[in-house]
């Protein structure tokens, strides 16, 4: 603090306080929303106050057991998709980046510029501009409504092997020196040193794809048309085909609930590798 | 891109086993297709695509002189522009603020970087909820308070509820990026200033926000990728480019001219536009961070 100004100070955590329960207040409404019946929100103004249907409203949404005028799927399967969906996501990517860094780093080959520039481009277009062609490609190789297709196309990208190629060329060389000295081969230095020495970068990396993963809407509206396959942010689109008045808004809202927990819960609990992930992906 | 490490492994094979599966990964669903959208932007297919003849430029004189089209580009230089001053101008607000009271700005971090998690097309469901003109909560007290509200009627009610939507859901990022900024600003100077007698306010336009410009500037063209192609959800949720096209944004519009209208050319074309202009932001991006890493 430079001075002393009271009344500054009660200003800054006034203007804080207005700003933190702006943003959080569409979230309370969700919840309030979820635990009361479709009748009480639709009757205007609803209650700003929970309610007393909290686990009936939760419970019927995880099994899918009230079919609203939308699709009723089971949020609890939805949830199971967006899990591995995200996860394959988060692991593949940083695994095959991880490989190709190393490759890039460490070794000396031929058309190693050109396989440099080649990933690097890939930066540049965000799957929404190549959407038709990369779903062309999905449905002829018969992906479409499984696992490979909902994941395998957001693999393709290079933020993460830049990310990686950074961080190798900060680890000091005599640790290579030293491993090749102690007779190690190229994969047993990367096993035993460069992996555990990139656990943070794995960690940043890892929150920031999972949310990425996890909160994907283009691509999977296009390659899930089966309901078994939807992630639970598709399923909550579709349950909102209906028109806005004739909709149970109270499951919606649930549903709106149990997809925003898993990745809120990630960035909460490991704030420090988010905001690390952050920073580093866009360098 | 000339550093090079001085250790290197040799092996013939094992560097292309190692780059095999990412090279594999962009080749099939990366190249491939961005190839492919740049050849159909100069080909037209008949209805039935049966056959397929080759048009040259026909395919981007035929959107450019769609009234519709441009009319997207409209609607999404006004929505990103409104995503990237709001979205800033607030975040630029609670940082400043979050930074002058350290002991509690970690609170407050904690409780305003969630929205980054929520994927965009829920925030839209959770803004479409507190605005639906028969049973949102906000639109309920606009309406006492003589504010006719209605998002499916009304353009500028539509384009408002999605820029709030928008805006909220990347305060986050903006926030983290602006406290940072503010943090490594040295105390010095600071003092300096107040001991010359600057106020708190002049001391925010004369010192603190020239030393944010670098951030700003970054900020401003992410919000602007970010408003493009990040905020797909954001629409389809909340208005569905609606009421009549006034929210279509160019990503919206190329999802519906391929995939509802089945405009295979067209929306080739309209990819490739995309492209150009996502490459240019992006090659901005680079040149300002290469100049920042200079002074």
């Amino acid at each position: 603090m430079v001075e002393r100004r009271p009344l500054l100070n009660a200003l800054s955590h006034g203007v804080m306080l207005v700003g933190v329960l702006v943003v959080a207040f569409p979230v309370y409404l969700t919840f309030v929303a979820s635990t009361h019946t479709a009748q009480e929100i639709i009757q205007a103004p609803m209650p700003l106050l929970p309610g007393d249907q909290f686990l009936h409203n939760y419970a019927a949404v995880l099994t899918g057991s009230e079919r609203g005028p939308g699709s009723g799927a089971p949020v609890g399967r939805m949830m199971w998709v967006s899990l591995v969906s995200a996860l394959v996501i988060a692991i593949g990517k940083i695994a095959i980046s991880l490989l190709s860094a190393f490759a890039i780093v460490y070794f000396r080959f031929p058309f190693k510029q050109v396989v440099f520039w080649m990933i690097f481009v890939t930066l540049m277009l965000p799957v929404e501009v190549r959407i038709f062609p990369t779903y062309q490609v999905i449905s002829d190789l018969g992906m479409l409504n499984s696992y490979a297709g909902l994941t395998i196309p957001l693999i393709a990208s290079a933020t993460a092997t830049f990310l990686f190629r950074q961080f190798f060329m900060t680890v000091p060389d005599e640790l290579v020196e030293a491993a090749r000295v102690d007779g190690a081969g190229p994969m047993r230095f990367f096993k035993d040193v460069l992996v555990p020495l990139s656990a943070t970068s794995i960690a940043a990396l890892f929150v920031i794809q999972f949310i990425y993963g996890w909160n994907q809407y283009l691509w999977p509206l296009l390659v899930t048309t089966n309901e078994n396959m939807y992630p639970v942010v598709i399923g909550i689109k579709r349950m909102i085909s209906g028109g806005e008045a004739a909709q149970q808004w109270n499951l919606v809202m649930a549903t709106a609930m149990l997809a925003m927990l898993p990745p809120a819960l990630i960035v909460i609990f490991m704030q420090r590798w988010f905001i690390k992930g952050l920073v580093d992906t866009e360098k | 891109m000339a550093a090079e490490k001085r250790v290197v492994f040799r092996s013939g094979w094992l560097p292309w086993a190692l780059v095999g599966p990412q090279a594999a990964v962009i080749l099939v669903f990366f190249f491939w297709p961005a190839a492919q959208t740049l050849l159909q932007s100069i080909q037209r297919q008949d209805a039935f695509g049966t056959s397929t003849e080759w048009v040259g430029f026909a395919n981007f004189a035929q959107i450019f002189s769609d009234p519709s089209y441009l009319a997207s580009f409209k609607t999404t230089a006004l929505f990103s522009v409104l995503v990237a001053v709001v979205g800033i101008a607030v975040s630029l607000l609670l940082a400043v603020f979050a930074d002058r009271v350290i002991r509690a700005a970690l609170v407050y971090k904690t409780l305003l970087i969630w929205p980054y998690a929520v994927a965009p097309a829920v925030a839209g469901v959770l803004w479409l909820f507190m605005f639906a003109p028969s049973v949102g909560v906000v639109s309920y007290a606009l309406h006492r308070a003589g504010v006719d509200w209605n998002h499916l009627l009304n353009a500028g009610d539509a384009m408002t509820l999605i820029v709030m939507a928008a805006v909220w859901n990347q305060v986050s990022y903006n926030f983290l990026f602006f406290l940072a900024g503010l943090q490594s600003i040295p105390k010095s100077l600071i003092e300096a200033a107040a001991i010359d007698g600057a106020r708190p306010w002049r001391r925010f336009w004369t010192i603190i926000f020239p030393l944010l410009s670098p951030t700003t500037f970054f900020l401003l063209v992410i919000n602007i990728i970010y408003a493009f192609f990040g905020t797909f959800g954001i629409i389809d949720a909340a208005t569905e480019g609606g009421p009549g096209k006034e929210t279509a944004v160019l990503v919206y519009k190329l999802y519906f001219d391929g995939f509802k209208a089945l405009d295979l050319g067209g929306s080739a074309a309209q990819s490739v536009v995309l492209m150009a202009i996502v490459i240019g932001l992006t090659v901005i991006q680079f040149r300002f961070i290469e100049s920042k890493v200079n002074y």
